[in-house]
């Protein structure tokens, strides 16, 4: 029987490794996903996992020592936040080109400076063409499921990649909330046994990671790469339909929140899509035809899936939780915009940026965004597209 | 060391190569002597992941799709082989321990002091202090060569390198080298040596099964010259690295479990002329007005002698 439980989004990362009960984990602490490691560290402690708990220096190590792990044949896993995914950032790219299918749990956090330890996207999006998966969690039950679906779409076969399971900072990090919980054998079933066809720690064949590619080479390995991250979309899919079927839980590449005869729409990731949702109810208890797209599968983006689901739509917000320093749009107005001018769509955008260093963001500034957003659609006009919502001006 | 086999050169030299010819490395380079007589050291039956950090060994023996290794083999970046090695090591303890693997597997990790003095300081340092079962082998040629010759904190003072030129108002490298051995000693990990290629190479084969076979982790820093960088001619590598050590410039030692053993002693005192001389990268030490940076040099090689000699308990071949 599944267990109803009220876990904050850390402790609902630690359950689903134990559940889990990866071989390695090799992290460094830094808020706010310092409890993951302790919790992980406490399983090892009692027994509860069989896994090696290596407490490594810094998060560089980290992700260094997870490449060696998943290497040698390891199921492996870290985590971290906000400047420890920066120290990483060398390493993310050789995780994810040497086809190594760890996973990240990363619980988002504003980069520095000035220093802040509170939620914005700044360093996962970052991160954005490092060559990882990304799936962004909306609350902690999401949060739970999106980890355990993780090895799952990194190890297939088609993929081989590195999976980034995101959540936001503090805000379901540390809030705690109901959750169900899936039994033990259901995880370990569904996740199954690891077994790569090449690792270092085959005595049978020996293997060679890491090798320096000349021009003849490179561009070949980096198309391969780019052709499995292509591949994650379908196998994301195709993992979620089985999730359903143990969890009764369904999930898509995003989600659609009355979006169906919707003229003015939102498109969001994490956990601003909660309070953009009662923003809807309540414009819609109005009358307003308003909806929600929640971005769930970020890397590889669902381009042309979303300009499909914003069919009819006369105005979009695209909501970026960090600032891009470009003077032109963040990684999701960037997205969604080409998406939207391939589909030949012209339903009309506007790229806000907005909840930096945890700035709160409220039910009613999101109804100020779908007011906005109206004005848009009665004049037919943008005048300026690259947006701040929340900031003192 | 417990029950490590008696030393047979004929035997040990007559293992199969577990690095192949056929790699990248220039002639007569050091690195790659290095390299071939530790891996050596591994039983014959024994497998081994071989680690490596960034440098003209990896790009020259790991080139796609060519490997010069027998062994399983991992380059991940350039300051980093410490940490990558250490994962490699978990994954091992915990594959071992769910039953998934039986046989013996030895983890052995290169870097050249670039990789290991410098940037991956850190990661090295980490290693050693958790204690996995490893060992951190540097080849020292005392400079960045696969990036041309710039210094690093292992490069001797005076020496001329690309980033420390001699000029009218520069002597060459301001600084004395740092002392890694002895910084890993005082990590108190059980086996740390000191060693460079002399005695028909029995001091390198001994520390390198010593640290092989010594559980927990090693380290292990070999004085290899780069023909390239030192400016010598090829044939002169086994005289630099005698002169070497009989000038006390690289003492051979070794740390076990905390015991300090200077393994030679010179039986008479050599002036570090006779080892600079060799070398074209100190050229400019020679010149009549500069009489000074050869005293200043022989002055720091006494003084670091005087203190490994008082720190040693002991006077003992490895």
């Amino acid at each position: 029987m599944a267990r109803k439980d009220r876990l904050s989004g850390n402790e609902a990362v630690a359950e689903a490794l134990r559940q889990i009960n990866p071989d390695v984990m090799a992290a460094f602490p830094i808020t706010p996903s310092t409890e993951i490691p302790q919790y992980f560290s406490k399983l090892v402690a009692n027994g509860q996992v069989d896994s090696e708990f290596i407490p490594v220096e810094s998060e560089h190590s980290a992700m260094s020592a997870v490449i060696g792990s998943q290497s040698a044949g390891a199921r492996s896993v870290t985590a971290t936040s906000s400047a420890g995914l920066a120290l990483m950032w060398e390493e993310l790219y050789l995780a994810a080109s040497n086809r190594l299918p760890c996973v990240l749990t990363l619980v988002n956090r504003a980069l520095s400076g000035p220093i802040n330890i509170n939620c914005d996207h700044s360093d996962s999006m970052g991160a954005r063409d490092a060559g990882w998966i990304q799936i962004y969690a909306e609350n902690n039950q999401e949060v739970y499921d999106n980890l355990v679906m993780a090895y799952r779409i990194g190890e297939h076969k088609d993929v081989m990649l590195p999976v980034m399971i995101c959540q936001d900072g503090f805000i379901t990090s540390h809030a705690v909330e109901n959750i169900e919980l899936l039994e033990d054998k259901k995880v370990k079933d569904f996740v199954g046994e690891y077994e790569p066809e090449n690792y270092l720690l085959n005595p049978e064949c020996s293997m060679a990671v890491g090798p320096y590619s000349v021009s003849n080479y490179y561009f070949e390995a980096k198309r391969a790469q780019a052709e499995a991250l292509k591949n994650a979309k379908q196998v994301t899919l195709d993992v979620a339909k089985e999730f359903a079927q143990i969890s009764g839980r369904e999930y898509g590449l995003f989600e659609e929140y009355k979006m169906d005869d919707a003229e003015l729409a939102v498109v969001i990731i994490g956990s601003a899509a909660g309070t953009t949702k009662d923003a809807v109810d309540e414009l819609r208890a109005q009358g307003k035809k308003v909806g929600l797209i929640k971005i769930r599968l970020f890397r590889p983006f669902p381009a042309s899936e979303i300009a499909e689901a914003l069919k009819g739509v006369k105005a979009v917000a695209l909501m970026d939780r960090t600032e891009s320093y470009n003077d032109n749009c963040g990684p999701i107005g960037a997205e969604v915009t080409t998406a939207l001018y391939r589909a030949k769509s012209d339903c009309l955008s506007v790229n806000y940026v907005y909840g930096l260093g945890g700035r709160d963001v409220r039910v009613k500034d999101m109804i100020g965004i779908f007011n906005e957003l109206e004005k848009i659609a009665e004049s037919g006009e943008v005048t300026d597209p690259y947006r701040y919502m929340g900031v003192r001006e | 060391m417990g029950c490590l086999p008696m030393y047979n050169f004929k035997e040990f030299v007559g293992r199969e190569d577990r690095l192949a010819g056929g790699h990248r490395m220039c002639a007569g380079c050091g690195g790659t002597i290095a390299v071939r007589n530790v891996l050596k050291a591994i039983k014959p039956d024994d497998k081994a992941v071989i680690g490596n950090a960034t440098g003209c060994l990896e790009v020259s023996s790991f080139m796609y799709p060519y490997t010069a290794y027998k062994d399983s083999y991992i380059h991940n970046a350039f300051e980093n082989a410490g940490a990558t090695l250490s994962g490699v090591e978990g994954a091992y303890n915990v594959l071992k321990r769910k039953g998934k693997l039986n046989d013996t597997f030895k983890f052995i990790t290169f870097g050249g002091d670039g990789g290991t003095y410098d940037i991956g300081f850190q990661s090295l340092s980490g290693s050693m202090e958790r204690g996995h079962d490893m060992v951190y082998v540097c080849y020292d040629n005392g400079a960045y060569m696969n990036t041309g010759i710039q210094r690093s904190s292992a490069t001797p003072m005076f020496a001329d390198t690309t980033t420390t030129p001699v000029g009218s108002v520069s002597s060459g490298k301001p600084q004395y080298r740092k002392d890694l051995a002895a910084i890993i000693a005082e990590h108190k990990v059980p086996y740390v040596a000191q060693t460079t290629f002399v005695q028909n190479f029995r001091d390198l084969h001994i520390k390198s099964e010593k640290a092989i076979y010594t559980k927990g982790a090693s380290f292990l820093n070999i004085m290899a010259p780069c023909p390239r960088g030192w400016r010598y001619n090829t044939w002169d590598i086994m005289e630099i690295c005698k002169l070497a050590v009989e000038t006390r410039y690289w003492p051979l030692f070794e740390v076990i479990d905390g015991v300090w053993i200077l393994n030679y002693e010179p039986k008479k005192y050599v002036p570090i002329e006779e080892w600079l001389s060799k070398q074209g990268r100190f050229k400019h030490m020679f010149k009549p007005e500069n009489e000074w940076m050869i005293e200043a040099f022989q002055k720091e090689v006494d003084r670091r002698w005087d203190e490994l000699t008082k720190r040693c308990d002991r006077v003992a071949g490895a």
